[in-house]
């Protein structure tokens, strides 16, 4: 049954979804997609992110977003750390890719942990103004509890890519990922410049956790549902371009959305993962990849 | 030694202790209570919420002498809300810590793997809310203190269909939809049956993955097929998406809810406030003038008191008056019988009608509720961002069954 | 290790095991014996792809799964004993550890490791689909009656996965101490460089992928009958996945003892840790001993306990 106004509504809410997802991947855009570095524990930090925004909010009565960009500055700092112990322990010793990975890994779990412990594992939920709410145009509705996050994703996304194209370090740190060597006899130190960007994208989680909140309920254990999208995203967007895991991300919101309301939600999975293998299949280096 | 009367004395004393103590150490011997607990993990809101429960049993009982003169003790250990721990942990708590009594853990997942042991070993069974998991088994030591009736897959839903069927005019179509996960499953296959049995047309019928994000698409696909009732089979974080999207893409159905878990836990009706009402749902108890049973409210004053600060449901209206109750039910058919004998016990348990905090709880065929309780109540009145609120009567309506019920139904649901 | 000092530990581990099934009264040291046992399969088989061949997969709960559901299926389609399911459960695993051999010859490092993961959601999400094992709703699988000359059955059991895991440890020193353990190691070590020398690197890998799947599928196929109900949520676990790279990680991933040393550590004290602390704090213990031990130690137990020896002998 493919009435226009079904699938107009199907398409617009895939958007939507897809921006969102956008905005969880784009610290694995940076530190995977630009610095090679497998960080599997992204969405934990994302699911942190989430928690202060819910504290902030309960107890300060702030908006959410508001809650998360103050929250970036602290993020930042907890990722140039995290990334001293990776690289004092791995990329020095050029022991990346299966090391770093179980750190990774590690990491998660203890970040799972440390919030349930803290925390218990009740659902959390923050209320603002928008979390109820729909705009309308004709037909197609655009609740705002989702377009919130989508609006704020484009922004976040957007500010990420002036960032790197345009100003001098966001230049350098797309530069260590493609030449490192050619970085140093420049005179940069790549290591800072990692570990700036490592920062970076542990800072976008704070703004993707408060979104994450707004959409739904949040409890520890949700951030591993996403490892598997953002990876996707990253890896379908092609690793080093932001425009590419945008696109992506749109593309994967609107799949699971088209899926979900023709064939059945059940299936959306599948589809999803289904897309990412004919990818990494037929196209490895994905849309915008670089070679 | 000369046989004065101090030695005699001396001496009777001495045997009187020599005797005695042995007896005071038999009677100050605990009755262990073992069981698994989802603490950690999916469930663990509903574990930690219901052991809070089954302590303030101990305390009560332990207060009143305990069973059989002996102090009351659990053993336990968390499941994590993985089936896979169950065996194990029952398997040390019998063989290993030598427990006299076991009850279950919650949720069908983790009731299932115990039930092999326990029925090797020919131990009673209370369980803790597990949907028609002795349809399988068929163990006749087994009581479900869940009050779903003798046919629990179709008792669940049959009140939400009945009560359609009596609005005039009659709905005619339903949509059923559901998790893919076990009791939303269930509660599905039962609602099917119902509508067709009642002459409904079943006009959409799918699941959806736990791990759905946003809901506004099957709202939608739901929407386009426009049916007059529609049943949701949910867990609590999907149970907040669905009413949201039902709100947001403005649901035209005529009745909505069904078996939705969530919608009874505070802290999620005060996040949905208004986007409650009309919404009718499967409940087991309310603060309704009509299930006003004695103890209840004692009880749930203690729970309150119990659970601050312990990040579980501050009013515990679901599971804890249950969870106490399953327990009551066994310690007092201990009492009835006068010893830890499991097939005593057992025939008491299923001839007797029990009084517990919870009313009169009589188990009926294959250890399920002689006649079904499951509640259909409906939200009405809620106001925004009041916790308070839902701590008394009139914000949710019993409509069903009969006996128990404490208004009347508001038809269409309007948004 | 030499051959006559290893075949004579197994067949003495193996004794040893009858003989505490003959003693040994408490169902539950038994049931705590296979979960250790399971996660050792577990462990040994991702080391074959992992730390001989230098591929890391994601996917190892997709395998285990496939293995339980194999048997679900099998025994409800024709009630098959349980090693004619074993078997069915390797050949099953073996043919999709066949496909995803072949998955390597288009994706490298990190974009297998994402595959595998993908292919294992994939696979999860069909089996929820999939009514005739019960789908999202789960499979019940009553204990049978037979368990041959044992006390019970959770005795049987434990004996087949001791049979079994032997059998791994056995297969696993096979495949690394040979002229195609070399090879492995050669893959891993520069894998052009490998092709560039004749090393049939396809042939190799698919074998790799091929033991390393039917390994797995084995650890899972008598699982429905230890758990007796298996719904898709449990079976496809990540902690499965994590638990299979951590212990090898552990254990140290060079020499085919590494993982059998980090399942035994690792899966005792997560067994412990269930029945004395918290379940939770068991998550947090995997997640803090990976983080030390890949950080200070990333050779493993086996390379720190070699690097120690070394120097002592010298």
């Amino acid at each position: 049954m493919v009435s226009v106004d079904l699938f107009t509504n199907a398409v617009v809410a895939g958007l939507l979804l897809g921006g969102f997802y956008a905005a969880v991947a784009i610290g694995l855009a940076i530190t995977f997609g630009q610095l090679d570095i497998v960080n599997i524990a992204h969405p934990a930090f994302v699911i942190v992110g989430s928690y202060i925004a819910y504290i902030v909010n309960t107890r300060l009565g702030l908006d959410p977003v508001l809650a998360g960009l103050l929250a970036t500055p602290f993020f930042f700092i907890v990722g140039a750390l995290v990334y001293r112990v990776y690289y004092a322990a791995f990329e020095r010793t050029g022991q990346e890719s299966l090391s770093g990975l179980a750190f990774f890994f590690g990491v998660m779990f203890i970040i799972e942990v440390v919030l349930i412990l803290v925390y218990g594992v009740d659902y959390r939920l923050v209320s603002a103004v928008y979390t109820v709410g729909t705009l309308s145009f004709g037909f197609v509705d655009l609740p705002l509890r989702m377009l919130v996050p989508f609006v704020v994703s484009i922004a976040l996304t957007g500010a990420i890519w002036l960032y790197l194209s345009r100003t001098f370090m966001g230049r350098a740190i797309q530069a260590v990922a493609q030449d490192r060597l050619a970085l140093q006899l420049m005179g940069a130190d790549p290591v800072r410049i990692k570990q700036f960007a490592f920062g970076l994208g542990i800072a976008t989680a704070a703004i993707a956790g408060s979104l994450l909140i707004i959409i739904g309920p949040v409890e520890p254990s949700v951030g591993r549902q996403y490892i598997g999208r953002i990876f996707a995203i990253v890896v379908l967007g092609g690793m080093g371009s932001i425009q590419g895991m945008f696109i992506a991300a749109l593309i994967l919101g609107i799949v699971e959305s088209l899926v979900t309301t023709f064939v059945g939600p059940s299936w959306a999975p599948a589809v999803a993962f289904g897309v990412l293998l004919l990818t990494l299949g037929l196209r490895p280096s994905g849309l915008f990849g670089r070679q | 030694m000369k046989l004065t009367r101090r030695s005699c004395l001396a001496i009777i004393g001495a045997i009187a202790l020599g005797v005695a103590a042995p007896l005071a150490q038999a009677q100050k011997k605990p009755v262990k209570i073992g069981f698994s607990m989802a603490l950690t993990g999916g469930l663990a809101g509903a574990g930690k919420a219901a052991l809070i429960a089954m302590e303030i049993w101990k305390d009560d009982v332990n207060k009143k002498g305990g069973l059989l003169g002996r102090p009351v003790e659990f053993v336990y250990y968390d499941d994590a809300t993985q089936p896979a721990k169950v065996p194990g942990i029952y398997s040390k708590l019998l063989d290993v810590d030598k427990v006299d009594l076991v009850v279950s853990s919650y949720g069908t997942n983790e009731i299932a793997p115990a039930m092999p042991i326990v029925m090797r070993k020919k131990l009673v069974f209370p369980s803790l809310f597990g949907l028609a998991v002795n349809d399988e088994f068929k163990y006749d030591r087994y009581f479900q203190i869940m009050p779903a009736g003798p046919d629990p897959k179709i008792d669940w839903s049959r009140g939400f269909f009945q009560l359609a069927l009596e609005q005039k005019p009659r709905p005619k179509t339903v949509a059923i939809v559901a998790a893919d996960a076990e009791f939303a499953l269930n509660a599905a296959a039962g609602a099917r049956e119902n509508a067709k049995k009642m002459g409904f047309q079943i006009v959409y019928d799918k699941t959806y993955p736990p791990a759905t994000t946003d809901f506004t698409p099957i709202i939608r696909a739901i929407q386009a097929t426009n049916p007059d009732i529609v049943y949701v089979g949910s867990y609590p974080p999907d149970s907040v998406g669905m009413v949201k999207a039902a709100n947001e893409v403005g649901l035209k159905a005529k009745m909505f809810g069904g078996g939705m878990v969530g919608l009874q836990f505070a802290a999620i009706q005060k996040n949905l406030g208004p986007m409650l009402n009309g919404i009718v749902n499967y409940d087991f108890w309310v603060p309704e003038p009509t299930l006003n049973f004695p103890g209840v409210n004692e009880f749930l004053a203690k729970y309150k008191e119990a659970a601050k600060g312990k990040g579980v449901d501050p009013f515990g209206h679901y599971l804890p008056p249950y969870a106490y109750a399953y327990l009551e039910v066994l310690g007092q058919s201990v009492q009835a019988v006068k010893s830890l004998d499991q097939a005593k016990i057992a025939a008491y348990m299923h001839k007797t009608t029990f009084d517990t905090v919870v009313g009169k709880v009589k188990f009926g065929r294959n250890g399920e509720w002689a006649r079904t309780r499951t509640l259909q109540v409906q939200f009405r009145d809620v106001q925004p961002d009041n916790l308070e609120q839902f701590a008394g009567p009139g914000k949710r309506v019993v409509l069903y069954p009969k006996e128990w019920k404490s208004g009347d139904i508001v038809y269409p649901y309007k948004q | 290790m030499k051959p006559a000092v290893f075949w004579s530990s197994l067949v003495a581990a193996l004794i040893a095991g009858l003989v505490f099934t003959e003693v040994g009264q408490n169902d539950y040291y038994f049931n705590a014996a296979y979960v250790v046992l399971q996660a050792l399969i577990m462990a040994v088989a991702w080391n074959i792809l992992g730390g001989f061949t230098g591929y890391v997969n994601f996917g190892s709960a997709g395998f285990f799964a496939v293995g339980a559901y194999t048997t679900i299926a099998l025994n409800k389609a024709f009630g098959l004993p349980l090693p004619l399911l074993i078997a069915a459960a390797a050949l099953v695993c073996g043919l999709i550890g066949l496909g995803v051999g072949y998955l390597t010859l288009r994706l490298k490092g990190v974009y297998f490791a994402i595959a595998t993961l993908a292919m294992a959601i994939v696979i999860e999400t069909l089996v929820n689909n999939w009514a005739y094992v019960g789908g999202a709703k789960g499979s019940y699988m009553l204990t049978p009656e037979t368990h041959l000359w044992f006390d019970s059955y959770i005795k049987m059991l434990f004996m087949v996965m001791l049979a079994l895991a032997l059998a791994s440890v056995a297969v696993s020193r096979a495949l690394s101490s040979s002229r195609l353990g070399r090879g492995l190691a050669a893959i891993r070590d520069d894998e052009v460089a490998a092709e560039c020398s004749g090393v049939p690197t396809l042939r190799l890998k698919l074998v790799s992928t091929t033991v390393m799947g039917a390994m797995m599928g084995v650890a899972g196929a008598p699982y429905p009958f230890f758990v007796t109900f298996v719904d898709p949520v449990s079976a496809f676990n990540l902690f499965i996945a994590v638990n299979s790279i951590a212990m090898p990680m552990i254990g140290g991933t060079a020499h085919w003892s590494g993982p059998v040393l980090g399942a035994l550590l690792v899966g005792t004290a997560q067994e412990l840790i269930t029945v004395t602390i918290s379940s939770e704090l068991n998550v947090l213990l995997v997640g803090i001993m990976l983080v030390l031990f890949i950080t200070l130690a990333p050779q493993g137990i086996v390379g720190l306990a070699r690097k120690y020896l070394g120097r002592r002998l010298r």
